[in-house]
């Protein structure tokens, strides 16, 4: 069984955005850029799937500029076997890339699909749900511990007040939580033996895809600034200050 | 002009989202319609027909419905689908798992956690960890959208007087069935729905002595528990107490940040709070810099203070 591995390059968690002044968007020019959080646990989790023998091949694919070829190649240097960029200078929102990855699952024919949950830019948290539709398959999201047993596949998902476990038939789409795995270290010998791994470039009209979109930013601005407040000195003075002037005690 | 909003509920009772979901789908323009999709779920259709606002429920009520499989609500969704020109979702666990296979088999995009609905066609949304705020407008037909809940008022639950309409449901899908569940059984408030929230960080060095510390302080503030990412990583409390970008978004009238260093991600989660107290040692924690009320000390001796001076 294959494993296709969806990864998005964002900005690096540890970088704080700023918004750029004429309202058109983050100021990313010169940022780090690395792999979604959320993704490197989905490559960990079919590498380990690869490990235990329950899967053959992990193929990761990226959508977006050139650059995210390194973002495969990180994917790579986890454990994936190939990668395939869908390389595309436009802006590309989550239905364009479920269009995208749509058309590459048609194309490979994986019994499993695991995404990150959301992406740490446009927090959309939407692209699983909608591949799983278009191709007309079932999904887990939000997995904290997955099993594939006779065929079918066991998910425990993370939801609102505890977990749910879900029975699923494959092939079958998985989005990760954070629990699921804590994703290894790369190592220097790994990401050598990465760069020598094949890499496919396509472009969207290759797969028949327009990713045009009808939701358009009209402008991106700085959320309203919370002043700090002051500091108490001691707890008596905390409690002194909830009850009579915030009065919310 | 219609909106339908899908109801978060038990099948018992209409959970306290679908409320701010309302609220939310009144400011799109139209009418608002009500889905409660479940299974035995009479008791959750009466109670979203006295929601304040509310012109109609649709009950859809059927075996695959119960556990709001994704795949079964959102054909139920789309059996219904072509009435109406916005569909919104609580952005809870639930909704956010069904919105977008409803969006996607609609070939629209969608809008997720929107805080605010400016036009009929023009919403704001947080990204980048609700460090800019990005306002967005949608040419799609139908406007699929799920509602950061902290953004609205939650509209009156009872007050309302609206039609029931039974609606034929969908088959269950054989592709995906429920096992089981495990959920936490507390007393206290749920945490998205809380008052006062008690949270804790890293500092708090163990599962034992996070219950130790902040148990007390919650009971008898008659709070919710919550932790910041780094204490649920270190099994320190349950995952789905965590706080932030990528758990819960809060907005309680009193939050307490004990030994939270205050991540941009945590700060995601609660900076909508209309007071903030943090108690850290460390005096540049971040968590001071949106702090109503700071207090630098040792939690594991202001903690405690504070339960016996309260």
């Amino acid at each position: 069984m294959k494993v296709l591995v969806p990864v998005k390059r964002v900005v690096d968690y540890n970088v704080k955005v700023r918004v750029k002044s004429d309202g058109t968007g983050v100021d990313i020019a010169n940022v780090k850029m690395s792999m979604n959080p959320f993704d490197e646990i989905a490559v960990e989790e079919a590498v380990r799937l690869k490990e235990k023998g329950v899967v053959t091949e992990v193929i990761a694919v990226s959508c977006g500029v050139t650059q995210c070829q390194e973002t495969l190649r990180t994917a790579m240097a986890i454990g994936a076997d190939r990668g395939i960029l869908v390389e595309s200078a436009d802006e590309l929102q989550p239905l364009a890339v479920a269009k995208l990855l749509k058309a590459v699952v048609d194309k490979e024919q994986p019994g499993l699909i695991i995404l990150g949950k959301q992406a740490i830019d446009d927090d959309c948290n939407q692209t699983g749900q909608m591949l799983a539709a278009l191709a007309k398959l079932p999904q887990a999201t939000y997995a904290s511990k997955v099993e594939v047993a006779d065929g079918k596949l066991m998910v425990t998902r993370e939801v609102d007040g505890g977990l749910e476990k879900l029975a699923l038939s494959l092939p079958a789409v998985i989005t990760t939580d954070l629990r699921l795995n804590e994703p290894r270290y790369v190592t220097l010998p790994n990401i050598m033996k990465a760069k020598k791994k094949p890499l496919d470039v396509v472009k969207p009209a290759d797969l028949g895809v327009d990713t045009a979109s009808k939701i358009t930013t009209l402008k991106v601005s700085e959320p309203p600034k919370r002043g700090a407040g002051v500091k108490v000195p001691d707890v008596a003075t905390l409690v002194d200050k909830l009850k009579n002037e915030a009065k919310v005690i | 002009m219609t909106a339908l909003v899908i109801a978060e509920h038990d099948n018992a009772s209409v959970k306290g989202a679908t409320l701010n979901t309302v609220t939310a789908a009144l400011a799109c323009g139209g009418d608002v319609h009500v889905l409660v999709a479940g299974e035995n779920a009479g008791a959750a259709a009466a109670a979203a027909a006295q929601i304040a606002g509310v012109a109609k429920v649709l009950h859809a009520d059927g075996a695959g419905l119960g556990h709001g499989l994704a795949e079964n609500v959102a054909a139920q969704v789309l059996a219904i689908a072509g009435n109406y020109s916005h569909i919104l979702f609580p952005a809870t666990a639930g909704g956010k798992n069904v919105a977008p296979r409803v969006a996607a088999l609609l070939d629209v995009g969608q809008i997720s956690d929107a805080t605010k609905v400016v036009s009929a066609d023009t919403f704001e949304r947080p990204i980048y960890a609700g460090n800019a705020i990005a306002t967005v407008q949608s040419a799609d037909a139908v406007k699929v959208i799920t509602v950061r809940t902290t953004g609205f008022d939650a509209a009156a639950a009872t007050g309302g007087s609206a039609a029931v309409e039974t609606v034929a449901a969908v088959a269950a899908s054989d592709s995906s069935s429920f096992l089981g569940s495990e959920i936490a059984k507390s007393d206290r408030p749920e945490l998205t729905a809380a008052k006062i929230i008690v949270s804790g960080g890293r500092a708090l060095g163990s599962s034992e002595k996070f219950n130790e510390v902040l148990t007390p302080l919650a009971d008898k503030l008659g709070a919710a528990l919550g932790a910041s990412r780094a204490a649920v990583d270190a099994g320190y409390a349950p995952n789905d107490w965590q706080v932030g970008q990528t758990g819960k978004i809060v907005a309680p009238t009193l939050y307490v940040a004990a030994g939270i260093s205050g991540a941009i991600q945590h700060l995601a989660g609660m900076k909508d709070s209309k007071v903030i107290v943090a108690i850290n040692k460390d005096p540049e924690a971040p968590i001071f810099s949106v702090a109503d009320y700071g207090l630098e000390a040792d939690l594991f001796a202001a903690v405690p203070e504070l339960v016996n001076t309260l």
